[in-house]
């Protein structure tokens, strides 16, 4: 099943949305951002755990975040479990390659919301982002 | 029927054919559905990125096999595990369906079977390389003709 151009029309709604997205290769990088670009989104873009936790810790919030598994220097587990026990409220969705249950049941574990195995598909980012704007809606503007 | 017609005809016989052969999948249609005015260019970059990627994992890979005192096979499943990451990501099937072989080789420590699996990934490789070549080659002709690229589901 492939989304076709409905997706650009909850893009209005998906403008005040901020994105972060956290992988070590360029290449998925790249399409995660221009995926997210689609659906009217400008996400910020960095490469390994640490880059996330820092940003979170000067202060920067998210509504979602996309965490790769695999990375250097802090990798999704670990990032995950930092930004929780921060206190991050954002929408944290894992997406890996690794897909054993186990593996991804331990990610889950670590405080994510949801959990993809890549590739990152146009449904998977429309059932991402209709469960935030679900959740926006309860929310007072921040 | 005139010189566009034609054009867009070669392209979608040839992307079903790609289609058809495994040399792609569905994430390989849903990259060209990002492909619009705001990026117009984003198969091309992506697919450039892509075969970086695959000549610097594939070199990786090489490297390691040839130590002879010892192949390190940890760092040899390493980059398979990432070649199929991204072939996977952007739809290229048989590249990834070699991956998943070699990753077999690479747990049963078996430097002949790794060695066979490196250059079976190297062939899908080159094949793939040449085919999308050929792809955007058409794409180009059909622009400079004036027509559009046609969609193909």
């Amino acid at each position: 099943m492939v989304l076709g151009n409905d997706a650009s029309s909850s893009s209005l709604s998906n403008k005040n949305l901020s994105v972060l997205v956290v992988d070590d290769d360029p290449l998925i990088r790249m399409l995660h951002d221009n995926y997210l670009k689609h659906f009217g989104l400008k996400p910020l873009v960095v490469e390994n755990g640490k880059e996330a936790v820092d940003l979170f810790q000067l202060g920067t919030s998210f509504d979602l975040i996309l965490m790769d598994k695999e990375m250097p220097i802090m990798n999704g587990v670990e990032a995950t479990k930092a930004l929780r026990d921060m206190g991050a409220t954002s929408m944290i969705v894992g997406v890996t390659s690794r897909g054993s249950p186990s593996e991804m049941q331990a990610f889950m574990e670590a405080g994510l919301d949801f959990c993809f195995e890549k590739p990152l598909t146009f449904d998977m980012i429309d059932f991402i982002l209709k469960e935030l704007n679900v959740n926006d809606d309860d929310d007072t503007n921040n | 029927m005139n010189i566009v017609n034609q054009l867009q005809r070669q392209f979608i016989d040839f992307s079903t054919s790609l289609h058809r052969e495994g040399f792609v999948d569905d994430q390989f249609t849903q990259l060209q559905k990002l492909q619009d005015e705001n990026s117009p260019d984003f198969v091309v970059e992506v697919v450039s990125l892509f075969f970086e990627d695959c000549e610097k994992l594939i070199n990786n890979m090489a490297r390691a096999l040839e130590q002879t005192q010892g192949v390190d096979f940890k760092q040899v499943d390493a980059s398979v595990h990432q070649l199929k990451g991204s072939s996977s990501s952007i739809g290229a099937m048989r590249v990834k369906n070699a991956c998943i072989a070699f990753r077999s080789f690479c747990e049963a420590q078996n430097r002949e079977g790794c060695l066979r699996c490196l250059q079976q990934v190297t062939h899908e490789y080159s094949l793939l390389k040449n085919k999308l070549q050929t792809l955007f080659t058409l794409e180009q002709q059909i622009l400079a003709a004036g027509g559009s690229i046609p969609v193909v589901d």
